[in-house]
Order: structure tokens, then sequence, then C-alpha cells
């Protein structure tokens, strides 16, 4: 399983990269894993629209499961990787790099505090199913 | 062979039926609304027959084979049920028709209810749900009624065991409440500890199979619904496994406040391809004033000369109407002429006999299949379709591998509490033989999981088509055979 | 009945188990609990039982005996000889759900050209494999809509002349969502325009509902009221008469969102009211928004075409606590029923059966409005259903007409106090010439009484 040390995870399989104020969001490689083929993606929020930490910023569905995209942060979407609805599939090729769902300006960058560090989400990850 | 879709073999100006010639002066046809088109196929009554013929010996069904399906007991469909749900006099009849001319179905609907009644151990029975995920609706909302009735609106939470089945908790979404899980231990009971830690006033209840999806009846099943009782929750009980219980115990004595009934699983009305099923509800004493409205009963009690008037009645404070009409009268009948030629001594004989039936096939198999849980079961078992020095092999593989054998696979993949499970119902109306070819070829698929694994990944072999491409059809979306611009 | 196992059977599965008799299965069963006495009849044969529910059977007075013209939801169509042929096929009514596609392609094949015609026949681009009945159908359609706008849309607004059965099992339904508020304006007679009815979609709605014919015959053009709704943000749905259909303009024309409907005309009978048949369709794009089972076609993997049931994870099998609805059945036989009945009818079958309804009617409403006594109420165009207004209570009138074998129309004060003695009649296929001079008899005799 990939799990990049440059970023941040959160116990619902998002991932986050901060570059100064601005994060860019993501699902993790466990969880494009757990979904398997990802036929379909909602956006549930649009350019400029302010979001919360928790709220459901997406929902990612597959064949065998359909999950929400819960926001790691609170702030102001920059912009939301449209292009990704024709071809979701990317979310399993590259979930960290293509595969990525929104670029949010943080409000609170202490929020970074409580997410996870690779090392952390990987021994997360063995101890769940 | 492919069977090719009813637009595809349409021809123009083909004609299936005729009808009479009209036989009253036309009217004026209203233009404005006139449609133009309308792009439904053109067949003759054979190409309809001969297609649908077709369709039909595509299809794996009761009467082709065994069908183990955990928790959908999977009975034989007597054909008796089909002759008495097909009789004139009962087809033939609106449901809005003047009551004095419809008592042989009010007789037939209350026969039912008071036979579910002294079956279950409940004060009162609603026919009305169309399916039992239907019936679980009408007992969330019994419960949500009761609780509000008294005042006592903070119970917004629904204690959901984790080996549920999905419906429990989209129902309790769908009614309003917040479903909470709780574990089940070890032994594959109700986690007695966890449970009364979430039992506070903000309890609207719990929901309960009883057996559970493991097919284990819950050895502390009294002090859980007396731990819920406390807390002032309710107790319903979801009876998709009734079979088991049936003639052996009633719910009702147990101490559940409500239950549905599938009549489509337990009382051997057929599944349809899907439906139609029948969920009636039944309810304790104290709930009885909620049902959904209408309900049948006498409106005059017999005399020395006529026998009584049925009709229906109007729950005090019901919960109000749930669908159309007054329920599955068609899967009521049915269900009553299967109950009628059970009598007391049968159906105590078809839970005995669907429970030895799957105790058999669990003792049988439990050498070759992981059995996570190690004790008698009720009817139905729980096997792990996946080996540690079998790798690659899936629950899933050993499903499609069945196929080959001519065998429906048991459920797959639930319930969620147990890794890669399988789940077998076998039913009372399957004989030993079956029983034991069944288990045969479970057999002999555990060893080619080991040794020849492939057989298992390309699985079905057999059948009329290989395993489907699912993530295409989610993607593509092709959800009609004909479009009118095509 | 129907459990196969002899004594020997019996005997050689208790001991690989190792028990000694049945009873011992049940020990995990509290004591006091165990084996009641079940206080119902001795089971009888397969004979005694045929007899019994004859008798049961003989005690109704049903249409095949009766002359009828109630509608008011459920209808007294004929139904091919055909039809019920297939469904007897053990194949089609003691199969399952068909979660294992690879043995289920009859099944799947089956809802998907139900899928097709139900799609084609409303004109919208999808429709699911069906809802329980019209009632549900129509339910989960405001539900649909409540939840495409995550509730921040609170209202919905329904005709008054929608089925009132309809609109019970709404009210049921969105008595669990507190913050939903159902707008069902009291005035009916103003309100039956459905332009009107338009008036009050705002910013808050999320769906406007009507029926086409409505609950009293009545046809309205859909068009403005569906623009005007869209112009809100509103969705708009429609509910059906199949039957109508094969004469009428289909709603898509009118530009809606959602159509749902009773499919029982389609080869069902009537059976006291159930099983029914609630059909549904849509829009490409709401497709994940609504619930019930899909049918979408694909290929296994040597290219042949074939069916699986998909977009399963909008469903509670998998979504469990965040499904859009908890339904878990479809109406299976009931859809293949519909299925046989359309494909044998067909483009002309649907239009001959719908203009045979429709001069019936026509002709029965023109020759009442000349009774003495009667009037014709319905204004609008209408299709098989209509209101007159009687001289006498509708149930005086019913009763004597039954009497002499006829069943007449739905007492409409029934279910509105200030429809005082009307009644509205529905007029079939299966009336003849003679059947509605015998009603136009009746309703003339029932005054002298």
């Amino acid at each position: 399983m990939n799990t990049p040390s440059n970023l941040k995870y959160a116990k619902t399989d998002e991932w986050v990269k901060l570059d100064g104020s601005i994060a860019t969001v993501g699902v993790s490689d466990y969880a494009q894993d757990q979904l398997s083929d990802i036929v379909f993606i909602e956006f549930n929020r649009e350019t400029d629209d302010k979001v919360t930490k928790g709220d459901a910023l997406a929902t990612i569905e597959s064949v065998k499961a359909a999950g929400d995209v819960n926001s790691p942060v609170s702030g102001k979407v920059l912009e939301v990787n449209e292009g990704l609805s024709d071809i979701p599939e990317t979310i399993n090729d590259d979930p960290y790099e293509k595969g990525w769902l929104y670029k949010i300006e943080v409000s609170d960058p202490s929020e970074m505090d409580e997410l996870m560090d690779s090392a952390a989400y990987d021994k997360y990850c063995e101890g769940r199913h | 062979m492919t069977e090719p879709t009813v637009y595809e073999l349409s021809s123009p100006g083909r004609v299936g039926i005729e009808y009479a010639h009209l036989d009253v002066p036309p009217s004026e046809l209203p233009d404005a609304f006139l449609r133009e088109e309308l792009p439904l196929p053109e067949l003759s009554e054979l190409d309809v027959v001969r297609h649908f013929t077709h369709l039909s010996q595509l299809n794996y069904s009761i009467d082709g084979g065994f069908y183990p399906l955990g928790s959908c007991t999977m009975k034989y469909n007597p054909r008796i049920n089909e002759v008495t749900a097909r009789m004139p006099g009962f087809l033939k009849v609106h449901p809005l028709q003047p009551i004095e001319t419809v008592q042989g179905s009010l007789v037939v609907m209350y026969l039912l209810q008071e036979t579910l009644k002294e079956i279950t151990g409940f004060s009162a029975v609603t026919l009305q749900p169309a399916a039992g995920a239907h019936g679980e609706l009408v007992g969330s909302l019994i419960m949500r009624a009761y609780h509000r009735s008294r005042g006592d609106m903070k119970r917004t939470k629904v204690l959901v065991p984790d080996s549920a089945h999905g419906t429990n908790p989209a129902t309790s979404s769908m009614a309003g409440f917040t479903p909470v899980n709780v574990p089940s231990d070890a032994r594959g009971n109700v986690d007695i500890e966890k449970l009364r830690e979430l039992c506070d006033d903000t309890l609207a209840g719990l929901m309960l199979t009883n057996p559970n999806t493991l097919g284990l009846f819950d050895e502390h099943v009294l002090e859980v619904i007396d731990i819920v009782h406390k807390a002032g929750g309710l107790v319903y009980g979801d009876g998709a496994n009734l079979n088991a219980l049936l003639g052996v115990t009633r719910p009702g004595d147990l101490g559940f406040d409500i239950m549905h009934i599938n009549l489509h699983k337990t009382f051997s009305t057929p599944h349809g391809g899907g439906g139609p099923g029948s969920g009636p509800v039944a309810v304790a004493a104290h709930l009885a004033d909620f049902l959904p409205d209408p309900i049948v009963g006498i409106l005059e009690e017999a005399t020395d000369e006529l026998p009584p008037l049925y009709g229906f009645v109007h729950p005090p404070q019901s919960i109000g109407r749930i669908k159309s009409f007054h329920g599955h009268f068609g899967i009521i009948v049915r269900a009553l002429t299967y109950i009628m030629m059970q009598g007391p001594e049968g159906l105590r004989a078809v839970a005995e006999h669907a429970v030895l039936n799957a105790n058999y096939m669990m003792e049988l198999l439990k050498q070759d299949y992981t059995l996570p849980y190690d004790r008698d079961c009720m009817h139905e078992f729980v096997l792990e379709g996946v080996w540690p020095d079998a790798e690659g092999v899936h629950a899933l593989d050993v499903a499609k591998r069945l196929m080959d054998y001519g065998m429906h696979p048991p459920t797959n993949y639930f319930p969620l509490i147990v890794n890669e499970a399988l789940m077998i119902e076998p039913t009372e109306t399957e004989s030993k033989q079956t029983l034991d070819i069944f288990v045969d070829a479970m057999k002999k698929i555990a060893k080619e999981a080991h040794e020849q694994p492939e057989l298992l990944h390309e699985a079905p072999h057999n059948t009329p088509i290989g395993r489907l491409d699912e993530v295409k059809a989610a993607k593509d979306l092709v959800l009609c055979c004909w479009r009118p611009e095509e | 009945m129907f459990i196969p196992h002899t004594d020997v059977e019996r005997q050689e599965m208790l001991k690989i188990i190792g028990k000694k008799d049945l009873s011992e299965l049940f020990n995990v069963i509290p004591e006091e609990f165990r084996f009641p006495d079940l206080d119902i009849p001795h089971a009888l044969s397969e004979m005694e039982a045929q007899q019994q529910f004859s008798n049961l059977a003989g005690a109704n007075n049903a249409c095949d005996e009766m002359t009828c013209f109630l509608g008011a939801g459920a209808y007294n169509h004929y139904v091919p000889a055909a039809v019920d042929f297939l469904l007897h096929r053990g194949d089609f009514f003691t199969a399952y759900t068909p979660y294992q596609p690879e043995i289920s392609q009859g099944t799947l094949q089956a809802i998907f050209e139900f899928q097709s015609l139900i799609a084609n026949l409303t004109g919208m681009e999808i429709a699911n494999a069906s809802h329980y009945d019209g009632a549900t159908a129509a339910a989960e359609a405001c539900i649909s809509a409540y939840h495409h706008f995550r509730g921040k849309r609170p209202k919905l607004v329904l005709s008054p002349n929608l089925n009132p059965q309809y609109l019970e099992t709404i009210h049921t339904y969105f008595g669990m969502l507190d913050e939903s508020k159902l707008v069902v304006p009291e005035d009916q007679m103003a309100f039956s325009d459905p332009n009107k009815l338009a008036d009050l979609v705002d910013s808050e709605t999320a769906l406007v509902l009507v029926q086409y014919p409505d609950f009293l015959g009545n046809i309205y053009d859909l068009a403005a009221m569906t623009t005007k709704a869209h112009e809100q943000g509103a969705l708009v749905a429609v509910s059906v008469n199949p039957i109508a259909l094969g004469l009428l303009k289909p709603p898509a024309d009118f530009g809606v969102d959602f159509v749902i409907g009773e499919g029982q005309p389609l080869g069902i009978p009537m059976s006291f009211g159930g099983p029914y048949l609630g059909f549904f369709a849509t829009r490409k794009e709401l497709v994940r928004k609504i619930s019930g089972r899909i049918v979408g076609e694909t290929v296994d993997g040597t290219g042949k075409r074939g069916y699986v049931l998909t977009l399963t994870a909008r469903e509670q099998h998998i979504r469990r606590d965040k499904a859009t609805s908890n339904i878990c059945t479809n109406q299976g036989l009931m859809a293949l029923a519909a299925t046989i009945y359309m494909s044998l009818l067909g483009k002309s079958g649907m239009r001959e059966v719908a203009e045979l309804c429709y001069h019936k009617a026509h002709y029965a409403a023109q020759q009442i409005a000349g009774l003495k006594g009667y009037k014709l109420v319905t204004q609008q165009p209408f299709f098989n259903e209509f209101v007159i207004e009687c001289p006498k209570n509708v149930s005086v009138i019913n009763q004597h007409m039954l009497e002499h074998g006829l069943i007449g129309g739905f007492d409409l004060e029934k279910v509105n106090p200030k429809l005082k003695n009307q009644m509205l009649i529905t007029v079939t296929e299966m009336n003849s010439r003679e059947e509605i001079d015998l009603l136009l008899d009746l309703l003339e005799e029932a005054l002298h009484d």
C-alpha cells in the first residue's frame, strides 16, 4: 500500500497536502483499493463554497460500495477536479496525483494537527478489517 | 445463444392480440393531447410466448434446483397456492367494492390476521405492508408514534446489531432515527455489556433478528429484551428467520413488541424473481392502536341467522396508510392456504426439519470450511469461503463454482461480521439426498480451491453466460434496450 | 406437508449430529416458552383446502358475474390468456432476486425490457425495476426530490386531485421527516388547475406532484406548470394511468422530471387490491437520486451481451444507513406480467385499448348527461373516468344498481364531503354497449325508488 510521507491522513481515508494555505484533498490508496473499480463521482461543492471540517465534499461510487469524502479541513473551495467525472477510475490508478479532488484555502491551519502522518496512517490501516 | 429483446424481435404491423370492434358511436379525440408516436414493439402472440419461454429457460429457480440462500427461506412453492390465489372469486374483485360483495376475501384476510397472531404470540396484525422492508418501516413508524404519544420526544436512537440485514439501518434512517451499531460477542449473541452501555433515555428501541443472520438463537434473548424494556425502549423483531421458530416458540411470548413477517419466506409464497412479497406486522397489545389504516375486523357479530359481517376498521392512533388499498391479497391467500394445510403439527415439523437440515449440513461441512461459530445453529449457518492456505480464493469464487455443479450459491458476503461469509439455509422442503449432493459439491470445491484454484476463478463455466462485467454496466449505464431516436 | 424426510432418514441425520430426537435441537429456547400449543385448526389435505377456499371465493360477487363501472385507482381491464400462462412457468415465479446474474438472465432481461417499455411509454429516458404500487412510487418520488436538495427545500406541493390514497401514503412517509412541509391546497376546485398549483411553488419547494389524468378524470396541459416550477428550481413529478398513455401525450412532452404510476391495468388482475405494480421513470441525470432496483446491460468475458443489477451502491444492502430508501423488493412477477402485456398489445394494441376506453366512456358520459336529474360535472377533456352529479345520494343509487348486478362508480363524498352526490364513473374496454345501456337504465330507475 502506498502512503506518501509528505501527506497527512484522516481516519476516514482522505489525504491532505498543504502548500502554504492551500490544501489539496483526495482519498488514499487504501480507500481506492477497498472500493475497487470506481464508476462514478459526485462533487457536492463548487468553487467559492465554504466548507467545514467533516462536510461531505463528494460521494465516490464503485460497483460494491459508495463512500463519502469528508473534508479534513475547513475553508473555501478554490478548485474542483471536475474532469474526474468522465474518468473516475483515475482515482484507482493515481489516487495521490491525478486523482486529487479539491483544492481548499484553509481557514484554520491548526486542523492539520488533528490528522495522522503516513506512519500513523499505515499502522491504523493495518489494524483494520 | 443471446435471446433478442422484444424490440429486436419486433416487426412493424405485427399484432399480438385483437379486441372487439367499438360498439358505441365514436367521440371526438382531444387533438391537443394526442400522442404522436407510441414507441412500443410489434409482436405476434407466438413471438411473445416463445420469447418469454426462452427467457424462463435461462433462469435457475426452486423448481429447478436447490437454493440454499441464507435468510431467504427458499422453500418449495406449493402449486395449490397458485390454484387458490387464482380462483376467479378472488381474482376478479375490485378492492373498493361494497363489503357485502367481498365477504369471502375479507374472511381470508381476517383468518390470516388471526392465525399469524396465534403463531407469533402477538395481539394485533396488519396485512397492509407490501414486503419485509415495508413492514420494517411500519414497525419503525409505530415505534416513533408510540414514544411521541407519551411525550417522549428525545428517543431518536435505534440499536441495530452488527449482523443485521442492510434494510434495518436503512429503515431506521428513513424513519428519522439514528441507527447505532451493537456488537456481537464471540458466541454470536448480542454483547450484553455493550448493550447496557447503549441503553439510555434516548433509546427508541432495538431491532433484533432472532435467530440472527448467523443462524444463532440469542442465548440471552430474555435478558436483552428486558434491558431494552427497562430503558424505556421497544424491541422490534425482524421476522426474516421465523421459519426456525414455528411451533417452537413465539416472539410475542419472549417479549418482542413488534415484528414483521415475510410471507414470501416463512409461508411459502413465491419469490417471483424479486417480488411481490408481503410483510405483515404483528404488535403487542400496547401498540395495536398505532397499526396502519385499515385492518380487517368484524363489524357485526354473528347472529342465529347470519354469519358475522367483516369489514375494515381504523386503529384509533394509526400511523396512517402506507400503500394503496389493503395489502397483497394474492399473496395473503397463498400464505393462508399453506398454513391451513400445515396445521399446528405441520408448522412445528417445518421448524424442526429446517433446523435438522441446517445442523446436518453444518456438521458435514465444518471439516472442510471454517465455521466461525461452532454451536448448534437454527435453520441456517455461516461458513467462511476462504482458506489461509488457498491463496487468492474468495467466497465469490466458491459461489460461482457451485453453479457449475448445478446449484445456486448460498448468500455471499453477508453477514458483514464474518469474513468472506457463505450463509446457508437449506429449508425443510429439501431431502437428505439433495443435501448430500450439495455437501459433496462443497467438499469438492474446497479441494479444488487448494489444488486447482483456476477452476474457481474462471467459474462459472456451465451457465448460460459467464461472469459479467459489472463495472462496465455501472459506467456505461445502458438501462433501456431501445430508444425512439435509434 | 411438503417435508420429504422419512423416519429412516431422520434417524440417520440425528445420529450424525449427535442428537436423539428433534426436540433437542431447541434446548437454547427458554424452557418456559418452548413448544407452545398453537390454537389453529388442524391440517387440511389439499383437496379439503381447495374446497374451503372455493367456498370462500364463492362468497364473493366478483366482476365476472357483475358489471363493473368502478375505478378510482384499480381497473377492470382484460388480461390476455398468454400473460398468466407465462407467469405460471416455475422458472419465473419460483426464481429469486437476480443477485447471481449468470443464472438469472431470464429475470434480468425481462426487467430490462420492462424498464425499456415503461421508459418509452412515458417518454422518459430511464425507468427502474418497479416499486410496490403507484402510491409508494409517488411517495418515493417525493423522497427522492427531498433528498436531491439535501433537505434545503423542505416543501412539497401536492395536487388536491391526486388519488387520495396516494396523498395519505405520502403523508405517512413524510411524517418521519419533521423538517418537511407538505402543501396540499384545501380549495380543490381552484387548485385542480395545475397552473394555479404552480403559483404555490417557490424557492423552498423541492417538488410539485400532479396526476394525469387526475383523480376526477380531468386532463390538463402540464407544460406551463412545469416551466413555472422549473423556473423556481423545483422538480416536477406526474402520476399517470399507463393505459391512457396509449392515446395521450406522454408526460415527458411537458418536460417533467419524474413519471410514476400504478401499473395494475397492464395485465394484472384486480385481486382485491394487490399485489400491484408501481413504476418510476425519470431523466438520465437523476438516475442516482432514485430508489429501487435497476438493471443494466453489459457483457461477459467472451463479449456476450448480458444483464446485471446495477447502481447497487445506492441500495440498502450496501449503503445501509445512507441508502436513499430501504426498498429491497421490486414487484418482480407483476413487472413481468406488465412486460408480457405491453409486448403482446404493442404499438397498435395499446392504442386500440385506449381508444375503446375513451370512446365507451365518452358515450356513457353523453348519455348520462341526457338523463333527467343527472348532470355531467367534468368540464375538462377526460380519458375514461368522469364525474356525474346525481339527484340522490350515491350510496343509495349504488345500492339499487348492486341489486341488479351492477357495481356503480366511486362515491366521491367518501373522500371529500364537498363532493356531495358526486360519482366517479370508470368505463373500460371490458364494458360492452349492453352494459353501458344497463347502467343508464339503472341510473334512471334509481330515481324512482
